[in-house]
């Protein structure tokens, strides 16, 4: 699956239960716009270490790298390409 | 304690329909199984079903003044009743019974309906002034007790639980969709409304009178909570000026719990293990020096249980204490019924473990107890106040990298939530620092309204309107100083009047304890204290972040240090986990099925579906997912109640007519 579509998955699967709604672009804010709390962030976490097997250092845990759809795309695209490097 | 209902004709003569009062008060019986009365004449009708504590003998109800011309029906406590009755025999009142409630009479002869100022207690009542023709109905000052009232054509019902005004034949009660709106956000409905259409509830520390040709009862507010204004209540506070207001909250609370003891019947008293409910013991000890009979429940899951605390408290006392150990087969067996008896949506299962606790109290024959419910409004404990302390001391410095860390006191867990995200979760609503009245309950609020996304979508709409409607309705009744209030005393004013009335007293109180046949009686929600508390600056209440600072001082030396010094616990209970096997997961798959879903019309099913799917793959770990599983179960298991079986409940519940005894008129 691609994988901007398999985050997407994700998000709407497990913080909005099927609503796609409130995802309404891949750049906006998932904190501000509610879509995901403070804790939530554990789960997106388990999500990238889990399913799609990348290792993630604390200092990585950054809205930058984690807070839309986008960054999260141009994230893991990074770690990917790091690790085969 | 007790229940009340009746009937009012706004036009013309009230017509009684056959089985009428049978019905409504057998809805109460719950409240009061020891007497049933009723009382009516050509325009109101007065019931009520009796829990008898005060003047066992002669303290029936409805109750007449000798003349027959003030009726009253009447669910609560008047504690200071004995020195009002002294002071209204000196002005030439005549007594015939020991009983509060001919207080009452012969107060609203003596000061009208001003008389609620005068009385310290825990009510709800519904008086009829026949030389006038004036009704009036009282609620006490934060809301101890309920009640609810409901046009029905030309006649207003009123009850102390919206059970009973379905007991009225032909009115059918049904849950306002939008109300949910209001319940998914701020956890309560802003009185006077309540989560059924067209039912009201009178608001805490209101008083209504409906005239003669009146169409609807004109409401009034005859007290609130007040608070120094900021400057005052950010003051230092010198440590001698400190000791001796520690003192003063001794004294006041040492009283207040004195005054609660009236009774005669025994009166028990609830350990948690925290500081409140062992500080209202052990000075009911000191008072009185009576052995104490404790009552205290704990969990099963080692996470939520404080049964180590409460032994401790009760060996330190030397009580006669009993307690009992909850699990999920409890907590999922009991919530229907905890449902039933809440008549609201809920967002935990908090109450239902307490509804095991009132049915321990009652299997020992116990009436009355005594709990430390108020402690954390009045003195400072809940971490929303102290939340509120570090975001207006951040929001002095948004960029501040050390402020929002302070956080991480309050709340221990945060620990594991990257820092960068913690400050974009609470930092919503910064700017709102002292401009937004409900700063402090902004990131609840927004975080509780997530679970919005679970309604239908033709729900959804009206549902968030009513959120706004009732956020715009909290703010007119916010009094004209509240803009002069620091940020703690913001806080402590929303937490009290919202939170704690409409939920914690209600859903956590009254209900759980009624539904057993309690009467729960508050030492620290005498206004007496509360007025005092709000007089003492919060630089002194909540020294520095510690929680309840100036009330562990007040009461040290009565209790174990351990007690004293350890971190609060908060009260929960194991949310949506507890549903996972035996009937807890047949009730959800039978309440939460797209059938069951689709026949309520309230929620989405996908939705629903997708958070089961959650739930069963473990993983349903969150404040805000287990609100919502919780949220759309209660709702489902109270739109059934209040909807197909409503007919059946109300037809089970009556009382034959032989048990209701009319009282004489004159």
């Amino acid at each position: 699956m691609e994988l901007r579509a398999q985050i997407r998955g994700f998000l709407i699967e497990n913080f909005l239960f099927g609503d796609t709604a409130p995802l309404a672009d891949d750049q906006m804010s998932l904190l501000d716009n509610g879509i995901m709390d403070s804790v939530g962030v554990m789960e997106l976490v388990a999500f990238l270490e889990g399913d799609l097997s990348l290792g993630i250092d604390d200092a990585e845990l950054v809205p930058e790298n984690l807070d839309s759809v986008d960054n999260l795309v141009a994230f893991v695209s990074r770690k990917r390409e790091a690790s085969v490097a | 304690m007790c229940g009340i209902c009746g009937a009012i004709a706004v036009k013309g003569n009230l017509d009684v329909p056959e089985g009428a009062v049978e019905r409504m008060i057998g809805a109460l019986s719950h409240r009061g199984p020891d007497e049933y009365g009723a009382w009516r004449d050509e325009r109101v009708l007065l019931g009520h079903a009796r829990l008898s504590i005060i003047d066992l003998g002669s303290g029936q109800q409805p109750l007449g003044s000798a003349d027959g011309r003030v009726w009253v029906t009447f669910n609560g406590e008047i504690f200071n009743y004995v020195e009002l009755r002294e002071d209204l025999r000196a002005r030439g009142h005549v007594f015939r019974t020991a009983s509060d409630t001919e207080v009452i009479v012969a107060a609203y002869r003596e000061w009208g309906a001003d008389c609620v100022e005068r009385f310290n207690g825990q009510f709800a009542f519904v008086l009829l002034d026949r030389d006038t023709g004036r009704v009036m109905m009282a609620r006490d000052r934060f809301g101890i007790r309920p009640l609810y009232y409901h046009r029905h054509g030309d006649v207003l019902l009123f009850a102390s639980e919206v059970k009973a005004l379905a007991g009225w034949p032909g009115c059918r009660i049904a849950i306002d969709p939008a109300a949910l709106g209001e319940v998914f956000t701020m956890w309560v409905n802003v009185p006077p409304h309540t989560p059924f259409k067209d039912v009201l509830q009178l608001p805490p520390g209101h008083v209504a009178v409906l005239e003669p040709g009146d169409d609807a009862p004109s409401i009034r507010r005859y007290w609130h909570p007040t608070f120094l204004p900021a400057v005052e209540d950010h003051r230092h506070v010198a440590v001698d000026e400190r000791d001796r207001l520690a003192h003063e909250v001794r004294e006041a609370l040492a009283d207040a719990a004195e005054i609660r003891l009236r009774a005669d019947v025994p009166v028990g008293a609830y350990l948690s293990g925290g500081l409140d409910s062992s500080a209202t013991a052990a000075l009911v000890r000191e008072r009185t020096g009576d052995r104490l009979k404790t009552f205290s429940v704990g969990f099963t899951d080692a996470a939520y249980d404080e049964s180590v605390w409460q032994r401790l408290m009760a060996d330190h006392l030397g009580t006669d204490h009993e307690s009992i150990r909850v699990g999920d087969a409890e907590i999922a067996g009991a919530f229907a019924r905890v449902v039933w008896h809440a008549e609201s949506p809920l967002l935990r299962t908090a109450p239902a473990p307490l509804f095991a606790l009132s049915g321990l109290v009652r299997e020992q024959d116990f009436k009355v107890v005594l709990t430390g419910e108020g402690a954390d409004e009045v003195f400072g404990g809940y971490n929303i106040l102290r939340e509120a302390k570090v975001r207006a001391f951040w929001a002095r410095d948004p960029e501040s990298v050390s402020r929002p860390r302070l956080l991480t006191r309050l709340y221990p867990y945060l620990k594991q939530s990257p820092p960068e995200f913690l400050k974009r979760f609470y930092g919503a609503g910064l700017s709102g620092a002292g401009v937004d009245p409900f700063f402090s309950h902004r990131p609840r609020w927004t975080n509780t309204a997530g679970i919005m996304t679970f309604l239908a979508a033709d729900v959804a709409e009206a549902a968030a309107a009513a959120a706004t409607a009732a956020e715009e309705r909290a703010l007119a009744a916010l009094p004209a100083d509240f803009a002069g209030w620091g940020p703690v005393a913001r806080a402590q004013y929303v937490e009290m009047t919202l939170f704690m009335a409409g939920y914690l007293l209600s859903s956590q109180g009254d209900r759980m304890l009624m539904g057993h046949t309690v009467e729960g009686r508050f030492p620290f929600l005498d206004h007496n204290v509360a007025e005092l508390a709000g007089r003492i600056p919060a630089s002194v209440k909540l020294a520095s972040l510690e929680e309840k600072a100036l009330l562990k001082r007040a009461v040290a030396d009565l209790l174990p240090v351990e007690v004293t010094r350890r971190p609060k616990q908060p009260y929960r209970a194991p949310d949506s986990s507890s549903f996972f096997t035996g009937y807890g997961a047949e009730l959800v798959a039978e309440a939460m099925s797209s059938e069951a879903l689709l026949e309520a019309g309230l929620f989405s099913p996908d939705r629903v579906a997708a958070l089961l799917r959650k739930w069963q793959a473990g993983k349903l770990t969150g404040v805000r997912d287990n609100m919502a599983f919780i949220g759309v179960l209660s709702t489902q298991l109270l739109a059934r109640q209040f909807g197909p079986e409503q007919e059946r409940r109300t037809h089970d519940a009556a009382l034959p007519a032989d048990a209701v005894v009319w009282r004489g008129n004159t």
